[in-house]
Formats: structure tokens, sequence, C-alpha cells
């Protein structure tokens, strides 16, 4: 195929994207599981791109979870997202980006349910004004905190202080991108490269100098899958969707795993470990598992920020062997302390996965 | 170190995954070549639904067949053998499969085979 077909029919592939103003909505789950990168987010976008971003106190949770196990009604959601968008407009922003791939591909739903039933739009006002005498507008712009990044993956290369590079032979690390199954699976023409050639990800690996793992089962979903993991008996589904993967991309070495969904980093990480102390197996060399990131983070390392600071140190697989390769400097006696330099006490180390301690 | 192993309350699935790359067709493609009406099968388990060994036994000619179409042969010859070969599946069947032909030839290839 020419260059030039190639690039026409890449172009169907892509979703516009607010250049600046947004409205940031967090994630309920990602700030306990990867406590540092929304802050990164919010850092990355103020101070090293200058952006505008307004961080609202006052949003609720999307319900997208209670949603999708059948506890919370349609109408509900709805109506609660109707309110974060009332907010959006009450602070005087029509771009709203979401921190959780959930929420994105919610927020996603509704708007194109209000596209095609505007009677369904006219009862979430009414629902909405009356529980609360709030008004609302949809939102111009709607994209998930990693297209933020994505857009801006090249000027935050340019700002690189590291590169996903091995320190001591140059070669670029290789790296395993998963993207939220709510990302663009269910609307592919929301995401950029859409469900078949997902580049949110990858465009960032290869800004930043990493080399993208194409494996078989590359685009199978990490194993979050809400009503599996809700239910502890589920949760022999979840584990081993999770075990898929991994027995999938091992055989390539992966140096790291970066995702964009608040499930799947939390999953491939932490079944790593579950993993290990049920089958006595690691993925990674010498007992190691292969640490998982979120965007953020990465993005994050490459822009120089302390490890600790992203907290890369609530990681179930640690990170230190990377930040090794890469010769980013960490201070490990560090690890264990809060942001006012109290020691928050050392957690007992795992059977099997390696582990690293001051 | 403990080396015990840890239960969390729940275990890990066993993968089902069908691997046509590495699963061997070998008996589908002698049954199909002696009994061609193999291929009209829909899996709609008629079949299942009226056998008389299915009242007494667990045995399912819909399972067997989709077995033998993935190369899952392990265990095959103990089903075929609950079979009373009474023909009823094949007056039911929808698709005018052979089944009785088919259940002869399954088991006479798995007989010469040793499986």
């Amino acid at each position: 195929m020419k260059i030039e077909g190639k690039k026409l029919i890449w172009k169907e592939y892509q979703k516009e994207i607010a250049t600046d103003d947004y409205f940031y909505a967090r994630s309920c789950i990602r700030q306990n599981f990867f406590p540092g990168s929304e802050k990164a987010f919010t850092r990355i976008l103020k101070d090293e791109l200058g952006k505008n971003l307004y961080d609202s106190q006052h949003h609720t949770s999307c319900t997208g979870i209670g949603y999708h196990t059948d506890v919370v009604p349609f109408e509900t959601t709805m109506t609660v997202v109707a309110r974060q968008f009332s907010l959006m407009q009450e602070a005087g922003y029509s771009n709203y980006i979401a921190s959780c791939i959930t929420s994105f591909g919610l927020y996603t739903e509704i708007i194109e349910t209000w596209k095609h039933f505007p009677e369904t739009l006219e009862k979430t006002r009414e629902y909405l004004f009356k529980a609360t005498g709030r008004e609302f507008s949809i939102p111009n712009n709607l994209a998930h905190a990693s297209d933020i990044i994505y857009k801006f993956r090249n000027e935050i290369a340019a700002k690189a202080k590291f590169r996903l590079v091995d320190k001591e032979t140059g070669c670029p690390l290789k790296v395993v991108e998963h993207i939220g199954c709510h990302y663009s699976k269910m609307f592919p023409h929301k995401g950029v490269g859409g469900a078949e050639f997902p580049y949110v990800l990858t465009g960032m690996i290869e800004a930043w100098g990493g080399e993208v793992v194409d494996y078989p089962e590359r685009r199978h979903c990490c194993g979050f899958g809400f009503r599996q993991y809700a239910i502890q008996a589920n949760r022999g589904f979840s584990i081993s969707c999770s075990r898929k993967k991994f027995e999938s991309m091992a055989p390539y070495e992966p140096d790291m795993i970066i995702t964009n969904c608040p499930g799947c980093p939390m999953f491939l990480d932490r079944w790593q470990y579950a993993l290990s102390e049920m089958e006595g197996q690691t993925y990674g060399k010498n007992g190691n598992g292969i640490p998982v990131f979120t965007y953020e983070e990465v993005a994050g390392l490459v822009l120089g920020y302390d490890p600790w600071d992203l907290g890369l140190q609530v990681h179930q697989v640690p990170a230190e062997p990377l930040l090794d390769k890469i010769g980013i400097p960490y201070n490990p006696e560090n690890k264990f302390k809060g942001a006012n330099g109290e020691d928050l006490g050392q957690p007992d180390a795992p059977n099997f996965l390696k582990f690293y301690k001051e | 170190m403990n080396e015990k192993k840890l239960a969390f309350g729940y275990t890990v699935s066993k993968d089902r995954q069908i691997d046509f790359d590495e699963a061997s067709l070998e008996l589908y493609n002698k049954v199909c070549a002696a009994e061609p009406s193999i291929r009209l099968c829909i899996s709609c388990g008629t079949c299942a639904a009226t056998c008389s060994a299915a009242k007494f036994s667990d045995f399912s000619l819909r399972k067997l067949i989709l077995q033998v179409r993935r190369g899952i042969t392990k265990g095959l010859q103990a089903e075929v053998s609950k079979c009373m070969l009474c023909g009823k599946c094949q007056l039911a069947c929808p698709r005018g499969v052979s089944t009785r032909a088919l259940i002869m030839q399954i088991n006479m290839n798995l007989q010469k085979t040793g499986k």
C-alpha cells in the first residue's frame, strides 16, 4: 500500500483531543491503587506543559463499578454523570477529562445514549434538576487522561531526563502496552487507533524510546472484569485471564508493562504476587516479576520525578530492577517514608516474588 | 523463606483454549473421509436430547462430535462405548447426519490407533 493511502486511512482512526482548558474528573479507586499517578498527571499538565486544568473537589464517583455490577440503575448513573457535567459547566469548562477508563467508557455510553434517545436526555435533565436544582451541558470534548498525555507525548519527550532505553547497552526497553477494554473496545471511534490498532500507549512508548512487544494475547482482557473480582469465588476467572497474558508475554522477556486503566495495572501487578504464592511462578528474570506502571508514572519517570513521589513503593512487583536498567536514581532508604519523612514501616516480603527492602 | 503455597479462596481455572496449530485433526479427517455427513452437524443437540443411552449415562453425541472436530481424542473411546447404536438420534437429526455410521467410524478409528 502507498504511504499516502496509509496516512489517509489512519486519519479515520484519530480522535479530536482538546489542546487546553480541561475539567479533570479523578477516579474513585486509582488513588488507592496507584496513589501518585493522578498527582503526576496534574503536575505534568500544569508545571511541565503549562496547561489550564481544573481539579474539582466536588465531583463524585461516576458509579461505574456499581453500574457494571448491576447495583446502580442506569437512570441513577446518568443523573450522577449529569451532575459531574453540571460541575464542569459551573466552573466554566467544556473539555472533560476522565482519569478512569471505566468512567470514560461510561461517559461515552451515556452521551451516545442521549444522542440517540433525546427523551432520555430530557428525563435526566429533569431528574438532576429535581434532585439538586442543577442544570448541565454535554462536554464539547471528552477525552481520557491518557489521550492528553498521548497528545503531548513529544513535548514530554523533549523535556525528558531519561528515555526508555537500557543504560548499559543503549537498546530500547521491551515494553508491553495494555489498553483498558472500556477505552476503545466499546466505542472504537472514541479511542486513538480504534479497537483494531489502539495507539494511545504505543505512541507514548515510541516517543520515549521504548520498543513495543507484540505478543499473541496483547488485546486480551487483564481479568479485571467487575463481576469476576467482586465475588471471591469468581476471582479464579480474573486471575486466569491475567495468567494467560503473562504466559503469552513472558517468552518475549518484557522489561515493563504500561497500562491506561485503573484496574489493569492493579490486577496485572497484584495477580503476579497471587500467582507466585499459589503456583510458585514468577514471570520476570531471576525471581523478579514484570513491573507494571500507569502511563502517568512512566511519564513522571521519563521527566525525572522521584520514583517514591510517583508512588512506586506501593507496587506489588518492585520497580527497582527497571529503575536500575534505565539508570534512574533513587534512595532505597526513602522507599517506605511518608511525604514528611516519617517511617511508614516495612511490609512483609512475599515468599516467591523478589522484594526490595532498604 | 516459607515455601508453602497460599490459598486465597479461589483457584486458577484450567485453560481450555484449543490451539488448532497443535491439535491433531487426524481422527476428524479420517472420519470425515469415510462419513462426510459429519460436516452437516450444527451442534444443535437434538441427538443428545433424544438419546436413549443418555438416560442411563452422561453420553452426549453433540459433545462427542465437537471433541472430534476440535482434535480432542482423550477419553473418547470410553465415551463412544456408551452408545447402544439404537439410531434414534439419526431419526431426529434435522441435518440428516448419519449418526450411527459416524459413531461406528469414530469407534473403528479409535480402535485402530489404540487411543
